[in-house]
């Protein structure tokens, strides 16, 4: 089997009944076939009787076709979009408890500000920030914070939707726009 | 109307058209056998392991084209009925499995006979369900129904606790099913279908390709059609066997691992290769990358998934093969309408000259012996004898290759073998569901002595229900495919394959109230083979073949199907062999 493309991060929405079992038949499908899903997250969507998963997953372009169409094959999952290359917006949540010394606790808020993060706890020692972003964001934060000392940190896994509404013609060749989550060497921008 | 849950499951099978049940009772299920009881139109056949009534199932649903049913109890019953849903899973057998549960405010208690049913079944199931609600219980079989018949069919398991058996609920049928989450292509795509048309009409060496969902789909006719319109050799993978009559001049038999050499040979050289509800198994494509390396390949598949997973195909169509075999022979005649392929034409007519001189140098053959009884003899005369219109099934192993090979397929439906999960044990209790499904028929049961042991206590089930099931056993006192690898891939070093004498099957046969014959001169095979077939009730014939033979042509697992061997290695070829063992 050839492979068209190497390996790379893809985001797939998935739209699946509301019914108890269903996120342990998504979740057995990946280790049954030996995919490999780097975050997952699930919630309610307007339609009570139906939930959205948001799954990350590395492959190339073959393993991605097949995971969208075993996906597919579950009773239970009512339709599959890939949103890697369609205009989307992805963001994942992140707590972050930080050691807070007197001598930075200064520099810790205005990072905190310039990422438009939150602190949501203080204690004498430590901070608790909440910050939004794609991964690429949320990980400058933390390279940002490593100094001072994280004592914990807990992420939501990556929820993305489609940007405005879809046009008819469904993109397929559109070039690969450079994301910055591409880039290693940046870091700390806001957005 | 109001009534027990038990009773509902009961009242729900019938409206479903369900006339057998395999099963076997206990605790948690009992409510429904209490139903049972005085209930009327459903025959209950009591096996002796669960499995077994799993095998008896499919059995039934693959010579009927219906769904199977099996019922079994909680727990060990269900964990026992696992194989069997893994094998109709492999196979896409549409059977459906009700088990037995600790009443719902017991799971996750780990109460006596409990286990995670449908956590277990989760991954060897199309789909499965726990009823927790007496309301959703005839929605529920409606849709396992529904959802084990239609597209790719497969096996789903209901969990039935046992408080929702007891409790009386009123009954919901709804007529029609509708899922928003399911819905299964039947009709082939327009365009892809003339692709593919034009595609054969312009090829020089084409080769369809047919494997078990042209059996599913029921496609044989349009099969028939299509290869004797357009001239195309024909070759079937195991599941596919049946779907193509073996006799005409245009069947290649059966391709793969020990498929025929002129098989193997024409889907290497060929240009076009069409395959029709097959999945590109490794098995059937040894090496991948040497699988029909020249080939433009067409794969009509009704699961969308199976295309491309293994061979990257050229004109995908997702559909039934039937309607897209309709199609196809529509566009193959509006296309022949508006071209003159009479180069096309000539070519055909010598690549049918190039796959007969392979089939008369290479034909399927093996040594007669006048003292030891060969394998494929005994296959070659139940073949005759039978006309090739019995019911047959096998176990696992050499005789099911064996018989895959000798045997001459000439019906759709008639045909059981453990093809994706190559479950041992298969054999017998299978060829209980025939029988139970087509009591007028002659079934043959073609098994292993390693295989047959492994589920011969439904030998008490044929007897006690009159399933009158013929069992062939191809006795070579031990596991002789496994030998068979000893002996080409792991250089002779024979390891756990011998068994001692044990067991006599005669008596075996007899200890069951079965008849018993033994055969063990080739002069003896022919008499044995008669009078099993003409002696009414459960037979089992202990044919001792001569254990040094294999199954040849073989492609050794990882190689590449041109790298056949064909007759008994000498050192060197097992050298050969051993260097190109890459897979398992």
């Amino acid at each position: 089997m050839q492979n068209g493309s190497g390996p790379r991060k893809h985001t797939i929405a998935v739209l699946v009944e509301n019914k108890f079992g269903v996120l342990s038949r998504v979740a057995g499908l990946f280790s049954a076939r030996g995919y490999n899903i780097e975050s997952l997250s699930v919630g309610e969507t307007l339609d009570p009787s139906v939930s959205r998963m948001t799954l990350v997953v590395t492959g190339d372009e073959f393993v991605i076709e097949q995971v969208t169409k075993q996906l597919h094959k579950l009773i239970d999952v009512i339709k599959v979009s890939d949103l890697t290359d369609d205009d989307h917006v992805e963001r994942e949540l992140m707590l972050i408890r930080v050691n807070a010394e007197p001598q930075h606790r200064e520099e810790i808020l205005r990072t905190a500000d310039i990422f438009r993060a939150k602190v949501v706890d203080v204690t004498p020692v430590s901070f608790t920030l909440e910050a939004t972003g794609d991964e690429a964001k949320l990980e400058a934060l933390v390279e940002l914070l490593r100094p001072m000392g994280v004592q914990e940190l807990v992420r939501t896994g990556k929820v993305a939707i489609a940007r405005g509404p879809k046009t008819r013609v469904r993109k397929a060749e559109a070039p690969k726009k450079a994301r910055v989550s591409d880039d290693p060497k940046v870091v700390g921008f806001a957005d | 109307m109001k009534m027990s849950g038990a009773r509902m499951v009961l009242e729900c099978l019938k409206r479903e058209g369900v006339d057998i049940v395999f099963g076997l009772p206990g605790g948690a299920v009992l409510p429904v056998y209490d139903a049972l009881y005085d209930f009327q139109g459903i025959r209950h056949i009591l096996v002796r392991q669960e499995a077994a009534a799993g095998h008896a199932a499919e059995g039934y649903a693959r010579t009927t084209g219906k769904v199977g049913v099996c019922l079994v109890t909680s727990g060990p019953a269900a964990t026992n009925l696992v194989t069997a849903l893994q094998d109709a899973y492999m196979d896409s057998i549409p059977i459906v499995a009700f088990t037995g549960q600790v009443p719902t405010h017991l799971i996750g208690n780990d109460a006596f006979q409990e286990a995670d049913n449908v956590g277990i079944t989760r991954s060897c199931t199309k789909h499965n369900f726990l009823v927790k609600d007496g309301k959703d219980l005839g929605p529920i079989i409606r849709e396992a129904f529904h959802i084990a018949s239609t597209g790719r069919p497969g096996p789903v398991h209901v969990d039935l606790p046992k408080d929702v058996l007891v409790k009386e609920w009123e009954l919901v049928w709804p007529e029609k099913i509708q899922l928003r989450s399911y819905n299964p292509t039947y009709d082939g795509h327009p365009g892809q279908i003339k692709r593919a048309a034009k595609l054969l009409v312009r090829a020089r060496k084409p080769v369809l390709y047919v494997g078990g969902g042209a059996i599913s789909s029921n496609a044989s006719a349009e099969l028939y059609e299509l290869a004797e319109l357009t001239q195309i050799p024909v070759t079937q993978t195991l599941m596919g066997l049946g779907a193509f009559p073996m006799e005409h001049p245009l069947s290649l038999d059966m391709l793969g691992m020990h498929g025929s050499y002129y098989a193997n040979m024409a889907v290497h050289h060929s240009d076009v290769l069409v395959a029709v509800g097959a999945r590109f198994d490794d098995r059937v494509t040894g090496r991948v990358d040497a699988f029909a390396p020249h080939a433009e390949i067409v794969h009509i598949d009704i699961d969308p998934s199976s295309i491309s997973k293994n061979i990257q195909v050229h004109v995908p169509i997702v559909g039934d093969c039937r309607r897209v075999l309709q199609a196809l022979i529509e566009a193959v005649r509006a296309e022949l309408r508006d071209t003159t392929p009479s180069l096309a034409r000539e070519a055909r007519k010598q690549w049918l000259a190039e796959i007969a001189a392979w089939k008369a140098n290479h034909p399927l053959r093996y040594e007669w012996d006048d003292e030891l009884i060969k394998p494929q003899y005994v296959i070659q005369e139940i073949s005759n004898l039978t006309r090739g219109e019995a019911m047959l099934v096998t176990g696992v192993g050499q005789h099911q290759m064996w018989a895959a090979q000798y045997y001459k397929f000439k019906h759709p439906r008639r045909w059981c073998t453990s093809g994706g999960l190559g479950t041992m044990g298969y054999g017998l209790p299978t060829a209980m569901g025939v029988a139970a499904a087509y009591p007028d028929r002659l079934v043959v049961n073609v098994d292993g002595d390693g295989s047959f042991v492994m589920n011969s206590q439904e030998l008490a089930t044929c007897h006690d229900d009159n399933l009158a099931v013929k069992t062939v056993v191809i006795n070579n006192g031990g596991h002789g495919m496994v030998r068979q690898w000893q002996a080409i891939i792991y250089k002779g070093r024979f390891c756990a394959i011998d068994f001692g004498p044990s067991p006599d099957f005669v008596k075996l046969a007899e200890a069951y109230g079965c008849v018993g014959i033994r055969a063990t001169k080739p002069s003896e095979v022919v008499p044995a083979l008669e009078k099993a077939f003409s002696t009414p009730g459960p037979v089992v014939v202990d044919v001792w073949v001569d254990k040094w033979e294999y199954v040849f042509p073989m492609v050794p697992a990882g190689g590449a199907n041109t790298d056949m061997i064909l007759e008994n290695p000498t050192a060197v070829v097992r050298d050969k062999a051993a260097k190109s063992q890459t897979g398992f």
